[in-house]
Formats: structure tokens, sequence, C-alpha cells
């Protein structure tokens, strides 16, 4: 091969100038066979002992129960390893299924449109406030504190970017967004969007109002529906029925590993009116030169690699294999499955919620909630959480950590693996700190 | 490209209420829990069988071409073999369910992970310190101009707005530079198609902010005055941006941190074998010299006892943890700490390998790419005729004028033949561009083939075009009218009303 190039060695084809050559040595992780990797990380998974304890986590990330079907059929090779579809005559299986996800997605939603997919939720909420900015042309957005701490950080971390003003809406007392001060907001119509969450970080349902939502289009404000357990679509009222105009969420609950935090599958549903300020891939059904139905990636001239500096979003790989993989769990479940799992969860939740009263730990808010709820504890949240930790119980999320003032707090999810005797271990666990608590006192 | 053709209706149109499988037990009424007005009034979605959804999505599988099916020589894209010891060590339960929100004293050998693999790339690319939390590519171009965004803040320095692109460059360069506000100086490539000194001298400015450059270049050419580039830039203030969409072509053998970036990213989908997964997910860590550490987004891996490591170090034994403190952060990129199940794939590609291993591996990308232009030159024009590395890019212009037949359609009678087409029509200096990456994963058994169904395409084009233009006939469509795609777009099923 060398012969045929007219080359000498192969350190000749990779040779640099002598002013920017490797100084210092090299350093990685040595070489191992492949038996020996597979040692090397049993022992990594032997240092991660997170998995064996009961877990009450939630807040963004979920616990479900994935058929092995999802697996099986995602992980086939001709899936696994494809590119983006660019070459749509040998991608059709792959752009159907795409086709399939965005129908899901719009279905669930209530939308009209949904896209090929974005990184995640937060990223999701931060490209969606984009599009209402540019729908828009304001420069500032209005955002509930009862949205997701992580990706508020996004949020404005992506504002940071585009110098566009952030500001908060408080909650209430019951947990949801309190809407008593949007009016005086809204009155200079500088939002381009009021952004809302629901089931909201507390686990409130926290669907606008009729007469706010009214009031905000009123002002010629979008708003912002963003769903962070998806398995709640299933159930609840859709985002479009409670007036949202863009919906954006994570749909890591539709068998998508939850994997210390990723990859996950963020999506992102509008109305036709917005379909062009979407970011991203879209697949659009056309027919081929003899009239046969064929899928394609359409609508590119919103994209990065045709428009540059004018793309809707600088978006290019997204999470198509997460997406599949949600596609082939909403078909295996089915409308049937999806309905009694997500009854599963507002059973399972409830019985924790009762459980952990009776332990002494009441509500903290009084919304309705989907599969997770606020509790306050005897004491500090970071205090109590190491005592269940100590029980081999992972109690939840410490609300302190985000919001200071519910430094008492503690965040906690039940879903359709949370089992009865581990609702019994937390809630024994709890009322013996509890007691050790009153009787210092 | 032969391929099972079996008709797939949409999964919407084959189910039907009663076929549910049983995954959990059955759940009690929904109203039991809420009132009537939170719940929703249906749910449209199709029960099918479990047996008729595998055969659904195995007839998909079928019509999608992977690297797995067949030879896929896409300039840019890297589509090397995915090793599937990656995706084992993944899925290993205790990783693979971990909650991001567990105590750090619970995930030690997932932080390990992470940290061993920061390490390894770090000295591989002479960066001082990565994140691993961008998700992509594109992601970690932002990333990267928020951290000099705020950098120059820090400094006072805010009037620094342009930021200046080879006209080579990916169409994420300037679409990330407009994200965070910055305007984009375009720069023309000159005669070697390359970026040069003179002209940069002239771009930069009291406003430069940054210049991102990809070495070797979208055209697979090295930039050999690198050096004198980054001098030019550092000399007015600005920074210097390394893409590493093309990483594979020097991965081990030389190092942008020795040719002067400050900042870079990497493309794990591409250079460290993560399956690319029909697009996505992806993951770009994002690397920085020291004086940028303050700045990468929260949260970052830390080992307490050894803060200051240039190469990789066995995890063994130390404790790490996650650390969101830091005053200085542009913030926090993503819902939560990075695309973890591409870092434990990334790690065990880098174990498989071993730094010699990372060595080899671009050498023989890049013997790979000069082995099929050196055996197709003289039937397709090569418009830059020198040595390339990891990818080369050839013109079809000549070819148009003779016979009519483009890029495109060399890109089509590829995949009657059985490959995946090379990037066309990209970079855009080049006029029917086909840019062609073979990957070092390749047999040269794999590459003659590819080679003699290359030059057979040449010599049908010139012999009977029309032939070429009618191209793909092999495939399960045919051409497909993209136009009527954006005109009427049809992005949904509708249920019937």
């Amino acid at each position: 091969m060398l012969q045929t190039i007219g080359a000498s060695s192969l350190d000749e084809l990779v040779r640099v100038p002598d002013a920017v050559r490797v100084r210092n040595p090299i350093v990685t992780a040595p070489h191992l066979a492949e038996s020996e990797i597979a040692a090397r990380f049993a022992e990594f998974a032997a240092r991660t002992t997170g998995t064996s304890y009961a877990s009450f986590l939630g807040a963004g990330a979920y616990r479900h129960y994935v058929p092995p079907i999802v697996g099986a059929l995602a992980m086939r090779g001709e899936f696994l390893t494809a590119y983006t579809p660019y070459q749509p005559e040998v991608s059709q299986g792959y752009l159907q299924a795409i086709y399939e996800w965005q129908t899901y997605i719009a279905l669930l939603t209530g939308l009209d449109v949904a896209n090929a997919s974005v990184y995640d939720g937060a990223t999701a909420l931060a490209e969606g406030a984009i599009m209402a900015v540019n729908a828009t042309g304001r420069k500032a957005l209005l955002v509930s504190r009862a949205v997701h701490p992580n990706y508020r950080a996004v949020l404005r971390t992506y504002a940071d970017g585009l110098e566009l003003d952030v500001d908060e809406l408080p909650y209430g007392e019951d947990g949801t967004t309190d809407t008593a001060t949007l009016a005086a907001a809204l009155a200079d119509q500088r939002y381009a969007a009021v952004i809302v969450q629901s089931p909201n970080f507390f686990g409130a349902i926290d669907a606008l109002a009729p007469a706010d939502a009214a009031a905000i289009k009123a002002t010629g404000t979008l708003v912002i529906g963003v769903v962070a357990e998806a398995l709640s679509l299933a159930a609840l009222a859709t985002p479009a029925s409670w007036g949202v105009d863009i919906c954006v969420g994570e749909g890591q609950s539709f068998g998508v590993a939850i994997a210390y935090g990723g990859p996950h599958v963020g999506f992102i549903a509008t109305t036709t009116e917005h379909l062009r300020r979407i970011p991203g891939r879209l697949v659009g059904k056309s027919v081929d030169k003899d009239g046969k139905p064929a899928y394609v990636l359409t609508l590119q001239a919103r994209e990065q690699h045709i428009r540059r500096e004018k793309a809707t979003s600088n978006i290019c790989t997204n999470q198509a294999h997460c997406a599949l993989c949600a596609t082939i769990y909403l078909a295996a479940m089915g409308q049937t499955g999806l309905r009694d799992v997500a009854a599963h969860n507002l059973a399972r939740s409830r019985s924790l919620a009762a459980a952990l009263g009776a332990a002494g730990a009441s509500a903290r808010f009084s919304a309705p909630y989907f599969n997770e709820f606020v509790v306050r504890v005897p004491g500090r949240a970071a205090d109590v959480l190491a005592q269940l930790q100590t029980k081999k119980i992972l109690g939840g999320l410490d609300l302190g950590r985000f919001y200071p003032e519910l430094a008492d707090c503690v965040l906690v999810t039940a879903t359709e693996l949370t089992t009865e005797a581990e609702i019994a271990a937390f809630a024994a666990a709890l009322k013996e700190i509890t007691a050790h608590a009153a009787a210092r006192v | 490209m032969p391929q099972l053709a079996f008709d797939t209706p949409l999964i919407f149109e084959s189910g039907q209420t009663g076929r549910a499988n049983r995954y959990v037990p059955e759940g009690p009424a929904l109203d039991a829990f809420l009132p009537a007005s939170a719940l929703r009034d249906e749910l449209p979605l199709p029960d099918n069988s479990e047996l008729d959804v595998n055969r659904h999505f195995t007839r998909l599988s079928q019509k999608t071409l992977g690297i797995d099916v067949a030879f896929y020589p896409l300039g840019s894209c890297t589509m090397k073999y995915n090793p599937r010891i990656n995706d084992a060590m993944a899925n290993l339960p205790p990783l693979r369910d971990l909650h991001p929100f567990v105590p750090d004293e619970l995930a030690q050998g997932a932080l390990g992970i992470m940290w061993e693999l920061e390490r390894s790339l770090a000295s591989l690319f002479g960066m001082a310190a990565f994140s691993l939390n961008p998700a992509a590519g594109a992601h970690a171009e932002l990333t990267a101009l928020l951290i000099a965004k705020a950098y120059f803040r820090k400094r006072g320095e805010t009037q620094r707005q342009v930021v200046i692109v080879p006209d080579s460059a990916h169409g994420t360069n300037p679409a990330s530079a407009a994200m965070v506000g910055y305007h984009v100086v375009s720069l023309k490539s000159d005669a070697r198609g390359r970026v040069s000194v003179d002209l940069i001298k002239e771009a930069v400015g009291n406003d430069t902010a940054v210049c991102m450059m990809t070495n070797p270049n979208t055209l697979g050419l090295f930039e050999d005055q690198i050096k004198e580039i980054a001098d030019a830039v550092h000399a007015a203030g600005g920074l210097m941006y390394y893409d590493g969409a093309n990483a594979n072509a020097l991965m081990g053998n030389s190092r942008p941190g020795d040719m002067g970036f400050d900042l870079m990213h990497l493309n794990l989908h591409k250079t460290f074998s993560i399956p690319h997964g029909g697009g996505g997910a992806g993951a770009g860590p994002v690397g920085v010299a020291k004086h940028l550490i303050p700045f990468l987004p929260t949260p970052v891996v830390r080992c307490d006892e050894r803060d200051d490591a240039t190469g990789w170090e066995s995890s063994d034994g130390k404790t790490f943890r996650l650390d969101f403190d830091r005053p200085d952060a542009i913030g926090t990129m993503r819902s939560f700490w990075s695309n973890y199940a591409h870092m434990v794939r990334a790690l065990a590609y880098v174990y498989a390998n071993g730094a010699e291993g990372l060595a080899m591996v671009s050498k023989l990308a890049v013997l790979n790419a000069n082995y099929i232009r050196a055996s197709i030159k003289d039937v397709i024009e090569t418009p830059y005729d020198e040595t390339c590395r990891h990818e080369f890019v050839a013109s079809a212009q000549q070819l148009k004028r003779d016979t009519g037949v483009r890029a495109l359609d060399i890109a089509k009678a590829l995949l009657d033949r059985g490959y995946h087409a090379p990037t066309i029509y990209f970079p855009l200096l080049v006029p029917e561009c086909l840019m062609i990456e073979p990957t070092e994963t390749e047999s040269k058994e794999t590459l003659d083939a590819f080679i003699t169904a290359f030059r057979e395409i040449i010599a049908q084009a010139k012999d009977d075009p029309e032939s070429v233009l009618a191209a793909p006939v092999n495939t399960v469509v045919g051409r497909i009218d993209e136009t009527r795609a954006a005109r009427q777009p049809d992005l949904r099923w509708h249920p019937a009303s």
C-alpha cells in the first residue's frame, strides 16, 4: 500500500513540522486484551454501589421497567452503526422510525409536530426558549422557580451567550407556580415566553389555569411547557390542552437507561405556526421518482450545514438512537401498557406518601402530584438522608441543594418498580430517625 | 445495495386495542387518583403484540445501512468499526442503572471511569483538562465559545466579538458562533487549500475572540503553518479553537496543545469508536489550556489526591467527587453530568488500544485514505494533489462537464454497488465535491473492492451516463422528491377522525 502511495513509511504519512511535534510523552490507560478490559470494568462496576440501595430518587431521571425487546431491537447493528440518514435510499427504515417517533411525541403532547430529538430535557428547554425569542423578537424569558433547577441553569447558560434576560416566577404555598404577579410582569410585553413545568420539579401538576394562559397569549407571549417525566403524558391532560405553544421535555422514561445522567433524549413539539423555527432534524414523508412513498430529512434550510450562522440552532448530532429506543418502547407498551404503568406510578407514590406521613414526614405541598412529591423531615434533609443511607436507602433528593428555604425538605419518587417492601423499610427507618431526633430534643 | 424490501406500514396502522403485552400488572383506573380535569381524554396510541413490534422494527433495520452492513467512507464522520465490548461495558447494570443524584461515595467506580478517560484525553491531545459535559460536537463548540466569552469578560475585553473561521469549516462552527452572539468572519483558503498566515494577520485584531480551525482541515490537508497562525492569533489577544472532528488523523502522533490551541473538542462518536446510532447520541468533551480551566462547565470530576496530574493514572485507591462549586464556570450545559454511557465506551476503547495503539490507529487511517486517493486519482480530479491525512476530497466537476454525471450521481451509483456514499458537496469550496474517509478499521480487500467499484462507475459515466443518472435502482426506493417533502411537509401520522 505504501508503494501505491509512493511513501516510504507510515511515520512519513503523519509527519508534522518540528515546531509542533509532541514534546512530552503521551500517557493513557494502558493496552489490555478484551478479557482484561471486561475484568477491569467489573472492578469499576464493583466500586459503583449506588444501584444496590433502595432508591427513591427521581428529579428528572426515572427508574422504569424496560422490556428486553427494546434493547434487542435497538442494538441491531443496522440501527446502531448507521450515520444520520443523509442517503435516504438506504436509510428508509431509520427514517420511518424517526417519523414514528415524531408522531408519538405529537400524539402524546397534543401538538402538531415534533422534531427528531435534541440532547436532553434541559437543552430542549434552552432551544425552545430560542424559538420563542426568534418568534417574538423579544429578549427576555419568564420562568417558574418550580421548573427543574438544572434546566433553569442550562437556560441561563444559553441565555448568557445570547444576552437574554431570564426572570423568575415564585412558587406558591401549594407547590405550584404562583401567578399572582403574572399580570404585572406581562404588562410591558418584554417576555418572549412564560415557562412552566408540569408535573413540576416538586412533582406537582402545574398546568396553567385557562385564565393565565389566555392572559399570557393576550400579550403576544408564548407559553413553553416543560415535561421532565414523560410518562406523565400518558395520564395527564396534554400540554396542548392547557395552552402550550412549545412543549419541551425529556423522554428518558420511555425505555432509555438512566446511565448516570446520559445519554437521554430531549424532545421539542410545537404548533404548525412555529414549525420552521424548530431546531435540528425533521423527517418528512414524500415519494420517490416512481411515486412510491418514501421518507427523507426535510426543511433542512433551517439547519447549520445549509444556513451556517443563520441557522435556527447549531445542533447536528442529536439523540437518534435514544429516540429509537423510546419509539420501540412506546410501540411495545401501547396505550394499555402505558396507562397501566402510569396508574402504578400514581398508586405507589400515594402509598409512599401515606407511609412517610405515618412515619412523621408529612407532605410539604398540597397540590395533586404524579409520581413524586415533597416531604418535610425532622432536621436538615442532608442529615436525614445520610442516616437513611446507612440503612441502604436513598431517600430522595435534598431540596436544600437548590432551594435554601427548603433545606428540611426531600423530593421523593415512587415508580412501578418501587416495591411495598421498600416503602415499608423507608417508613420504618424514617420513624426510627424521627424518634431519635425527638429523644434528643 | 440490495436490501430486504418488505412493506412496513406505520406502527400506528397495524395495532388495535386489546393486543397489549403484559409488561406490568394491570393497573387501577387513573381517576381513582386524580380529578378528571387533570387527566387526558384519550391516548390514541396503538396496542401491538410483541411479535408485531419485533417484526416491524426488524424489517425497518433491514432497510437501514450501518457500518455493520457495508463500507461507509463518509468523509468527516469517521465511520470506523464499533467494537461490541464497548456496549457490553456500558450495559453493566451498576453503571447502566446508576442515578445521577446518587452520593459520590456510591459512584466511585463510575467517577473513576470519567477521571481515567479525562486524564487519557488530556495527555493524548496536549490539553490541561477536559470537561466531559457536552453532548455532541456542536454542543461542545457552543461550550467552548461560552468559555471564551467568559474569559474575555473576566479580562474586561468584551469588545472581542469576532470569530474567524476558514471557508472549509464545518457549518456548526459559524452556527455555534452565532449562538454566543459573535460575528463570523470567513477566511478564504489559499491555493494550497490551507489558511494563509498573511490573511490571518490581516484578519486578527483587537476585536478577535476566537479562531476556529480543524487540523487536518476538511480537505484532509495538514495546516503546516499552524504554529505561525496560532502565534498571530495569540499576538492579537485571541484564542485558538481546535474542532476535533478530524482528530482521527493525528491522535497519538501530534497534538492540538502543541500546535498552540487553547480550546478544543473531540467527537467521541467519531474518533473513539462510539456507534453513531443513526445520528446520536454523541459526546463532545471540551479540552482547555491551563488558563481556561476555571471556566469549564459544572460539574467536573475531581480527584482530591491528585489535582495536577499531567497524564493518565490508575484510579485505583483514589477518591473522586463531582465539583459543582466553581465560581468562574460558564454554568452547566445539560440536564446531567455527561453522556455517561459513552464515557464508558470511550475508556474501553482507550484500554483496547493504549497510547501506542491509538497512534497506530491514526497512521492506518491516513494510510487507507492515501491508498484510495492514489488508486482513483487517474480517473477523477483530486484538486489538492498531495499526501492527504485521514480523508481527501475529489471533484466531479470535469466529469460533470464531460458526461453530465455529478457527485450526487456517483454517490447514488455507489449505493447500488453496496457502499455507503462519501460525503458530497462539502466542503463548500470544492465544486462537485466527494469527501472520502475510509478509517483504519477497513481491510485492504475492502478498499480494493471499493476502488474497483468507484472506477467502474467513472467508466460507466463515460460510456453510458444515463445509467448512472438513473441510480440508485437496487435500493428499496429510488431518488426521493425532496422538494415535495419541503413544500408540503408531512411530518407525522394523523389518527382517523
